[in-house]
């Protein structure tokens, strides 16, 4: 897996550009969207003006005797807390733009030969335009192959520098626009419409600039909007309240009150966390085609992972060597190693090596009058003859029959071994020389390293596993019981697959799949989750919801974590704004009433006594609670960026330690942070 | 403090939990129609009754069709309850020859208790005739108590239904609301609390002569059996303005013990209840503790702050229990846990001046109510309240578990999340901007008797007590003027607290109502996803915790500035206002 370099959370040439962009962000047009911002910012406004009307020394009600110091802080603290919230998105976005600015580069106008003998500008290619590229040019666009193979750098979308083999028909036959071919030559047609192409739907998404919300987002958002409804009509009425207690506050009080009650920290964050996600997506090479994708993979409950490439290594190995009576195990290595030397396959390279282990080297035969027998479908047997001795090596049954044509004896330990092998999960490869059956070579899948521990968090976060493989029942019982995974589809084809992914998903399952053949695109789209692989046809690329582009279909894993750990972070930031709202009462609520119904002679009343934190004077109170609520945001930036850490727990266990962390913390936190700002404004600067 | 006080709390906590499976389990057998004790009785009279309302077939309804029959149930009750107070001179049964009800103040009677409220601006025993207290506000008693077990029970439907849109058919659960779960109980409660000394009659009043030498009046009437409904209803409207602080309406320690349990009983069943729809008890019981713990909360706070001397007594150099405005008869803890219960539930009754608590007693049944009435809360309402604060809860602690949340398995989304915020913040807003209207404007001064804190806690739990519904009094706030004159002679409402008041009632009861039906009918039929390691679970410990949390935070977030202008202040400072 070839990683494109992630872009560090906070990098000067990201933050200069957006410490100015947020700042065209205060746009009220803009800001309406978000209605928990759009209140501070309306807020801000108010302030402001009561300032200036103080100033040029107008007559205004509702200042309560506060001096022009005092609003003019409030305003300008609430400016900052605006244009904080603009930041953080426009910190998110500069991290996706950097990505998009490379991209971009790639995008040049070449210039496409159509077949018919025409040229065009690549970007007035429609689909079904047919274009010819040689070795070295560019592909002007994407599309199929539909003639032709050649090897092809797809490194400008993948980041992976070794080149591809894409051909004419199967399932290698989709190019991507901005890719170069190096070898050979071969006819596209296109299919795709000027500036809908891969590499503008990259660009736009690495950008944010089509940034949709996704479901949980605009839930969250409806009831952070009736939050700050219930806080405004708090402050709104409370007025009157204390004017039923003789007791005036002012109005930039009043506001500094509602801004500190709003949501406003996850207010200013939501955003910035949806852009983060995404852009954690990319830089693992995956690219979610919408939002609502990366969601719907935090839900996933269902994998179906196919067994080679993601829970095996690529291709089974020869693992052992075992003899019949009256064989001697290096006698059967040897045999094996010379009936393989010309099988090019991985299964017949393996053997090849496995043997080295006997002390047998690797021989050149092509002399001696050695001849190669091939494998074929009618004999399923593959060998060579050497010395006039007849070496096959080949299915057990073949074997069998070709050992008893020659009239031969077939040990009765050969059944038992086969049926040892194949029970295990292996598959048994019988090696004879002439009527002499010699051994049994077992041929193993090899698991991928630490799979098993990975099925064990994924059944933690409550992710169950299904291995889709084409082996026979038995041997796929046999591997999914080695890897751990839950359940599996043998002899699978792509309607069986389908109809599997139905009935799972009519059971409640929520499920994530990987594919890459045009067969595969009904799954894919059926699936709640679908991974194309970017090696895949043009079929599976559009029927999937997400693209990975290193083609690694062991990511699916890493996806579903990423789409918890977007939720996550918007949840535990939720709860710790909210929780964040108790320390802002007992910090703002005894300041504004703490001379209500005092007695006579007495400077302070009874709800004095609830300034527990005890702080300096009544507006360094307030203003302290402001400036906490203001600077909490730049200090949760970084996290909403990187999300919070995600931990493979159960749900009761995640839920009991968010609970802690940001309940909990959320609750005492603001307490310590408005506590410091208030010795540093009220002991230092003596507001 | 006693032992026998705390024994009390203990007793009615065992009794309850006791009660709760049973009942509730009677509950769930009669809405899912199969046969009980009483089928044999009143299967005949369940029929016609069904048949005359529903039609011979009653057909589902969906949210919609569910909400509109209970709309225009409403309504016409309202109607009809009002037209009965405004013609109580030509009705029969009048022995006092009491006249008509003057408008407003009929409206703020219609409204609260077709709302199921049982707010009393109205004196009962000095105004309204036997006729109207059994036709219009007994038998309305019955209807909203009947319509607030219906809607809860056509949520949990919403809830539970795994597949289809239909959440029943009102009719059919309003007639057995009524048949089978509020008339056995009523009658068998109307019958202990005149065993034990409670009145039933339709005599006219008696006249006699007090030992001081003075004269007095006393009222009589069918109280017993409109006791039993207010409490079991939630409505909580007694025969007389005073409530169970009259003897003839809770005549022992054990009457007033029982009705505790009255009161409680049947909105806790309905836990039990809505665990058994949703097919896992134990959800049902998260929802119990969750009301017990914060029931026994407010009793852990204002049982101690009552058997303290209050202001005044210190003033006047006197100790013990505050027994100012108290039942000499019964002990602080009985009037605690009555006012404690009274408020938790949606009900009301009392048998105490709440506003001679102190400060922080007297902040507790205000607490109670700024809950949403969702500690055991009104029959059904309180239910389907507690739903809407379960949805919240879930929703914020599902994204923290890092899934879309869900709650039994189905998904909450925007629009759920949007309705939910609807029936939850449209109480407190009509709660905050009634009081502040009330306190700031002369229409709404001329109701408040006292000045400063208690003053504004008058309001304040004016407004608190009827947007939830609840009906209990801080005394001190009054609609209704009322001279001492023979037949109620200018007699006269005050338009703005009656006719505020009203409104108050009306939207904090349908609004709410009509915000559950369409969450649930939204739950209804919608896919279900498998429970598993990643799900979190929502019958757990630490789910009841975090619901318990949510529900205060809310609350107080919301209250807390009003608080401290009333109960809080008073309890911070000895001095007297």
């Amino acid at each position: 897996m070839n990683r494109r370099p992630r872009v560090g959370v906070i990098r000067v040439e990201i933050i200069l550009p957006a410490l100015a962009s947020a700042a065209g962000k205060l746009r009220p047009t803009r800001m309406m969207h978000n209605p928990v911002m759009f209140t501070v910012e309306v807020g801000a406004t108010l302030t402001t003006l009561l300032w200036l009307a103080q100033v040029t020394g107008a007559s205004v009600g509702g200042t309560s005797g506060d001096p022009t110091w005092f609003t003019a802080s409030i305003a300008g603290w609430l400016w900052l807390t605006a244009y904080f919230g603009n930041l953080a998105e426009a910190v998110a976005e500069g991290r996706g733009k950097a990505q998009a600015d490379a991209l971009r580069g790639m995008r040049t106008d070449t210039p496409a030969r159509l077949r018919d003998g025409t040229t065009k500008s690549s970007a007035e290619l429609l689909p079904g335009d047919l274009v010819e590229v040689l070795a070295g040019e560019l592909i002007p666009g994407d599309g199929t192959i539909v003639e032709g193979i050649a090897s092809v750098d797809e490194a400008a979308v993948t980041g992976e520098s070794a080149p591809v083999v894409r051909a004419a028909g199967g399932d290698r036959s989709a190019v991507t626009g901005g890719t170069r071919v190096l070898s050979d030559r071969i006819v596209v047609e296109i299919t795709q419409h000027p500036g809908e192409s891969f590499l503008d739907r990259m660009i736009a998404l690495v950008e944010g600039a089509q940034r949709r919300k996704t479901p949980n987002e605009i839930a969250l958002g409806i009831l952070l909007a009736g939050l700050t409804l219930i806080f405004l009509s708090v402050v709104i009425t409370l007025r009157p309240f204390a004017g039923f207690a003789h007791t005036a506050i002012s109005i930039a009080t009043l506001i500094a009150l509602l801004v500190a009650l709003a949501p406003t920290t996850i207010g200013a964050l939501l955003s910035a966390i949806g852009i983060a996600g995404m852009d954690r997506l990319v830089a693992r090479n995956v690219l979610a085609l919408s939002g609502r994708a990366v969601e719907a993979a935090g839900d996933v409950n269902l994998l179906m992972l196919d067994k080679t490439g993601t829970i095996t290594l690529g291709n089974r190995q020869a693992t052992a060597f075992i003899p019949m009576p009256g064989t001697e195990e290096r006698e059967l290595a040897d045999a094996a190693q010379l009936a393989s030397l010309a099988d090019e396959t991985p299964e017949g390279r393996s053997i090849v090596i496995l043997a080295k282990r006997y002390g047998l080297r690797e021989r050149e035969l092509g002399d001696a009058g050695a001849h190669f027998v091939p494998f074929t479908a009618e004999t399923r047997m593959s060998g060579v003859d050497l010395d006039g001795h007849e070496l096959r090596k080949g299915a057990g049954d073949a074997i069998v029959d070709h050992v008893q044509r020659r009239s031969g004896r077939v040990p009765a330990e050969l059944d038992r071994e086969l049926g040892r092998i194949a029970g295990d999960g292996g598959t048994p490869l019988a090696v004879c020389r002439d009527e002499v059956v010699l051994g049994v070579i077992d041929l193993r899948d090899i698991l991928k390293e630490g799979i098993h521990r990975r099925f064990e968090e994924l059944r933690r976060m409550g992710v169950k596993t299904v291995m889709i493989t084409g082996d026979n029942p038995r041997t796929a019982a046999a591997i999914a019981h080695e890897a751990g995974v839950d359940d599996f589809l043998a002899e699978a084809t792509p309607e069986r697959k389908l109809a599997l992914i139905r009935q799972r998903q009519s059971e409640g399952r929520i499920v994530a799949m990987t594919g890459d053949g045009t067969n595969d695109a009904p799954a894919l789209a059926q699936a709640d989750v679908g991974v194309a692989m970017n090696s895949g046809t043009q079929a599976a690329r559009e029927a999937g919801n997400m693209v990975d582009l290193d083609s690694d279909p062991t990511k699916l894993i890493e996806i579903v974590e990423v789409g918890k750990q977007l939720l996550i972070t918007r949840g535990a930031l939720t709860t710790f704004s909210i929780a964040n709202d108790v320390a802002k009462y007992f910090a703002i609520l005894p300041a504004v009433f703490v001379a209500t119904y005092a007695s006579v002679g007495a400077g302070n009343g009874p709800l004095g006594r609830l300034n527990v934190m005890s702080l300096g004077s009544p507006r360094s109170a307030i203003l302290s609670a402001i400036v906490y609520n203001a600077l909490i945001i730049p200090t949760l930036v970084p996290l909403a960026l990187r999300g919070v850490r995600y931990r493979p727990l159960g749900a009761s266990a995640l839920l009991y330690r968010n609970l802690a962390i940001y309940g909990l913390g959320g609750l005492i936190a603001p307490f310590v942070g408005i506590k410091l700002i208030d010795l540093l404004l009220h002991g230092v600067l003596g507001a | 403090m006693t032992a026998s006080g705390w024994l009390q709390i203990g007793l009615l906590l065992v009794l309850l939990t006791g009660i709760t499976p049973l009942l509730g389990g009677y509950i769930h057998r009669v809405f899912g129609g199969e046969r009980v004790l009483l089928t044999h009785a009143l299967g005949p009279a369940e029929r016609r009754l069904s048949a005359l309302l529903a039609g011979r077939e009653p057909a589902g309804q969906d949210w919609k069709g569910y909400a509109g029959s209970v709309l225009m149930f409403s309504a016409v009750c309202w109607l009809a309850l009002f037209l009965i107070l405004r013609t109580q001179s030509i009705q029969p049964f009048n022995p006092q020859g009491f006249r008509s009800g003057p408008w407003d103040l009929s409206f703020n009677t219609a409204s609260s208790l077709v709302s199921n409220t049982g707010w009393q601006f109205y004196a009962g025993d000095t105004t309204l005739s036997n006729f109207a207290q059994m036709a219009g506000i007994a038998v309305n008693g019955f209807l909203s108590a009947a319509v607030g077990v219906a809607t809860g029970i056509a949520v949990a439907r919403g809830f539970a239904n795994r597949s289809g849109k239909e959440l029943g058919n009102f009719w059919v659960d309003l007639t057995r609301a009524l048949l089978y779960v509020l008339l056995p109980l009523a009658i068998v409660g109307s019958v202990f609390l005149v065993s034990e000394g409670a009145i039933q009659t339709l005599a006219g009043n008696v006249h006699l002569s007090t030992l001081a030498g003075g004269s007095q009046t006393l009222a009589l009437g069918p109280v017993a059996s409109q006791k039993a409904i207010m409490l079991l209803g939630s409505a909580g409207a007694g025969f007389y303005a005073v409530n169970s602080t009259i003897p003839f309406e809770d005549p022992s320690g054990v009457a007033n013990f029982v009705q505790v349990l009255m009161i409680l009983a049947i909105p806790a069943a309905l836990t039990a209840t809505y665990g058994r729809m949703v097919g896992n008890r134990r959800q049902g019981w998260a929802l119990y503790a969750v009301m017990l713990a914060m029931f026994l909360g407010a009793a852990a706070v204002a049982y101690p702050a009552e058997s303290r001397p209050s202001p005044a007594m210190r003033a006047a150099g006197a100790h013990g229990l505050n027994m100012e405005g108290k039942e000499q008869r019964l002990q602080a803890s009985d009037s605690t846990l009555m006012a404690v219960a009274a408020t938790a539930v949606g009900n009301g009754s009392t048998n105490a001046a709440l506003d001679s608590f102190t400060g922080l007693g007297g902040s507790i049944p205000m607490a109670n109510m700024m809950t949403g009435e969702v500690i055991f809360g009104s029959v059904g309402s309180g239910l389907f309240g507690m739903l809407l604060m379960v949805l919240l809860a879930v929703f914020v602690a599902g994204l923290m578990v890092g899934r879309t949340p869900e709650y039994l398995g189905k998904r909450i989304e925007a629009r759920e999340i949007k309705l939910v915020t609807i029936g939850a913040i449209a109480v407190p807003l009509i709660v905050l901007f009634m009081t502040a209207w009330a306190i700031s404007t002369r229409y709404g001064m001329r109701s408040i008797f006292n000045a400063g804190p208690q003053g504004f806690s008058e309001t304040l739990y004016t407004y608190t007590s009827q947007a939830n519904n609840n009906g209990s009094a801080f005394a001190g706030y009054v609609g209704f003027s009322q001279p001492h004159a023979p037949g109620n002679v200018g007699a006269a409402g005050v338009t703005f607290a009656d006719l505020a008041g009203g409104a108050a009632m009306l939207v904090g009861r349908f609004l709410p109502m009509l915000a559950a039906l369409a969450v649930a009918g939204s739950l209804s039929g919608k896919r279900t996803i498998a429970a598993g390691e990643g799900t979190m679970r929502t019958d757990t410990a630490v789910f009841a915790v975090l619901l318990l949390a949510t529900i205060s935070i809310v609350a107080l977030l919301t209250f807390v500035p009003a608080l401290m202008l009333g109960p809080l202040v008073q309890a911070l400072t000895p001095r007297l206002f």
